[in-house]
């Protein structure tokens, strides 16, 4: 069902947390509302499933309008992020809440409770309680006990947060293999950029209580709208160095360092100050525009190796490379930035 | 070995402080079936005469059955009233927005802190003018109403341990506030229900200076008071007697107690554990 926040409001007390943010969620798409702690993408969250009133603006499922019904009746499937399951209830009796309040037939309560274990490959432990499963497997119960009774929509907040890396990997296209096969319309809470990347069809990208950009995972990585959407996304995360517009070129004057204005901004005129983005694939040893510097750190990743490149004026650039054993740490260097890939910002940090 | 010769001077410390309430205790019980010769301490026969209360009604005294169902009524009564009372409004004070949900709080602290007995001539004047005055309800209800600070504190404190979010899911899945708390919530504090249900149990059992003053006589009689009437009655004056009806008011605690202990340290942990 497609989802539409219109101006939506949220403040608590004398503190506004959300300003007038409008923002439409396709049916049966998943939406990343990514952005850092306290960015307000959990009260989003909230004021969709109903927990929070909203302070002004409209909250839409297809054509109905939301805003006032009560959690209730709004039929909105939550996995929080401490999954929440009812410790005292057995797996099944887990699942079958929601439509045992709906006091569906018990033939029916069953039939659907275990065809939902069955999608979400739990079948083995309908007889366990919460305390006996492991966090994957009670991420698993808390996700069929969201989607069985058929919710307009699938909120997730930060599920995948208490659970170890390895089981991160693996929930993660869980959590998109539940979602592509029901084809439900779900909402992904996180402040991992990972995350939202690998799973969601669309990320919206916030940061104090405003949406920054929305755009395809893909997209963004390629186009950020600002300096901090380009910050956000990538890991290891993209360097920014100060220049100065100068003929058509950018320089760093006190780091010897002269770069092209990249195909995709327009060339500020001469004397502007900018911010230069540099990914940490686009510095290497391919590339046009050669930059000198100190190899100040070296992380070695199996495949690739993470350098720092300290420039002559102090500032660091990252650079990841395939591993070889001719650059040690303290070696000068001189590398080479892929130009064309390169974002410009203005001091504000808006993309030029 | 080490460990033994090190432990026995507490050992024996610990013997010697104790020795007089073992005894106290194992002469409670000898003196209620047996008769010792007058100035010895040496039983010389055995007897069941002390426990003939349990089958004949003394002259001017209610039967020893009436009063001990009395006693239980009174208990588990009291119990009941502050379980519902105190697992509802522990629940509000926790979770709800009450406006003056602090000053609440601290009234009801206050509350608390007031000696039962200090109230005791408002209160026997309340129940005279109500019509309650010298029965069991009455009593009942004064009992219930003193527990209840303690309880609602209790049970807010269990409450307070219980994740929002199981609230916030159970909310998600369709279920009403009042489904909510009956179906999901109070299972997490069942502990404290059972140990908080005990507690109150036990205090209205032992209770005697409310009945005594409240309902002194008649129907109304708990244990507690008739146990006082026996001491205090000095024309038949019956040391044996008194310890039978004694160790028989003591039984049903020390039986709740052996099943229970547990249970009733729960009332100093707590919590939801799965």
């Amino acid at each position: 069902m497609r989802i539409l926040l219109d101006k939506f409001s949220k403040s608590f007390g004398d503190v506004r947390v959300i300003e007038d943010m409008t923002l439409e969620i396709k049916d049966g798409e998943m939406l990343a509302l990514l952005g850092p702690s306290g960015c307000g993408k959990s009260t989003t969250l909230f004021a969709i499933s109903g927990i929070h009133k909203v302070t002004g603006g409209r909250i839409l499922f297809g054509d109905r309008d939301m805003t006032g019904v009560p959690s209730q009746e709004r039929n909105v499937g939550v996995v929080f992020q401490s999954y929440a399951l009812y410790p005292h209830m057995t797996v099944a009796d887990n699942i079958a809440f929601p439509l045992r309040i709906r006091k569906l037939p018990e033939a029916e309560v069953k039939r659907q409770m275990e065809e939902m274990a069955n999608l979400v490959h739990i079948e083995a432990l309908l007889n366990r309680r919460p305390a006996e499963l492991s966090g994957g497997q009670q991420q698993r119960v808390a996700l069929a006990r969201a989607l069985v009774r058929r919710p307009n929509v699938l909120l997730l907040d930060e599920p995948l947060a208490n659970l170890d890396a390895k089981l991160r990997l693996e929930m993660r296209s869980e959590i998109r293999r539940i979602q592509l096969e029901t084809g439900i319309t779900a909402i992904l809470v996180t402040h991992d950029q990972v995350e939202a990347m690998s799973m969601c069809d669309r990320i919206a990208i916030m940061n104090a209580g405003q949406i920054i950009q929305i755009a395809t995972p893909q997209e963004m990585y390629r186009n950020p709208r600002t300096a901090f959407v380009a910050g956000f996304l990538g890991s290891p995360p993209i360097a920014f160095i100060d220049a100065v517009a100068n003929n058509g070129m950018l320089t760093v004057e006190d780091a010897d360092i002269r770069l092209p204005v990249p195909p995709n901004a327009e060339t500020p005129p001469d004397g502007t100050p900018v911010i230069v983005g540099i990914r940490p694939e686009n510095l290497g040893r391919d590339g046009d525009a050669p930059v000198r510097g100190r190899v100040s750190f070296v992380e070695t990743q199996g495949r690739e190796n993470l350098y720092d490149l300290t420039l002559a004026n102090g500032r660091v650039l990252r650079s990841i490379q395939r591993v070889s054993d001719d650059v040690s740490l303290n070696d000068e260097v001189e590398w080479r930035v892929r130009s064309d890939q390169l974002f410009l910002f203005s001091q504000n940090g808006e993309r030029l | 070995m080490i460990g033994h010769l090190r432990t026995w001077p507490i050992v024996l410390a610990l013997s010697i402080l104790s020795a007089p309430l073992v005894l106290m205790y194992a002469y409670l019980f000898i003196d209620t079936v047996t008769n010792s010769p007058p100035r010895s301490f040496i039983p010389n026969e055995f007897t069941l005469e002390h426990w003939s209360f349990l089958w004949e009604t003394r002259p001017g005294r209610p039967s020893i059955w009436r009063v001990t169902l009395n006693s239980l009524l009174f208990a588990t009564s009291t119990s009941a009233l502050v379980i519902v009372v105190s697992s509802m409004a522990g629940y509000v004070l926790s979770r709800l927005n009450v406006p003056g949900r602090a000053y609440f709080l601290a009234g009801v602290m206050v509350l608390h802190a007031f000696p039962a007995i200090t109230l005791i001539v408002a209160i026997f004047l309340v129940l005279q003018v109500v019509g309650l005055y010298n029965t069991l309800i009455g009593v009942i209800l004064v009992k219930a109403a003193i527990d209840m600070p303690l309880g609602i504190w209790l049970m807010k404190g269990f409450y307070d341990t219980v994740p929002w979010e199981i609230e916030m899911a159970g909310i998600q899945d369709g279920a009403s506030r009042f489904t909510v708390w009956r179906k999901l919530v109070l299972p997490q504090v069942k502990p404290g229900i059972f140990a908080l249900g005990l507690f109150a149990f036990l205090l209205g059992w032992g209770e005697f200076i409310l009945p005594q003053v409240l309902a002194p006589s008649g129907n109304a009689q708990v244990l507690s008071v008739y146990l006082a009437g026996l001491i205090a009655d000095d024309n038949n004056f019956d040391m044996n007697l008194f310890k039978s009806v004694g160790l028989f008011y003591m039984m049903p605690v020390l039986i709740l107690f052996f099943f229970f202990q547990n249970r009733l340290m729960n009332i100093y942990g707590g919590g939801s554990k799965g």
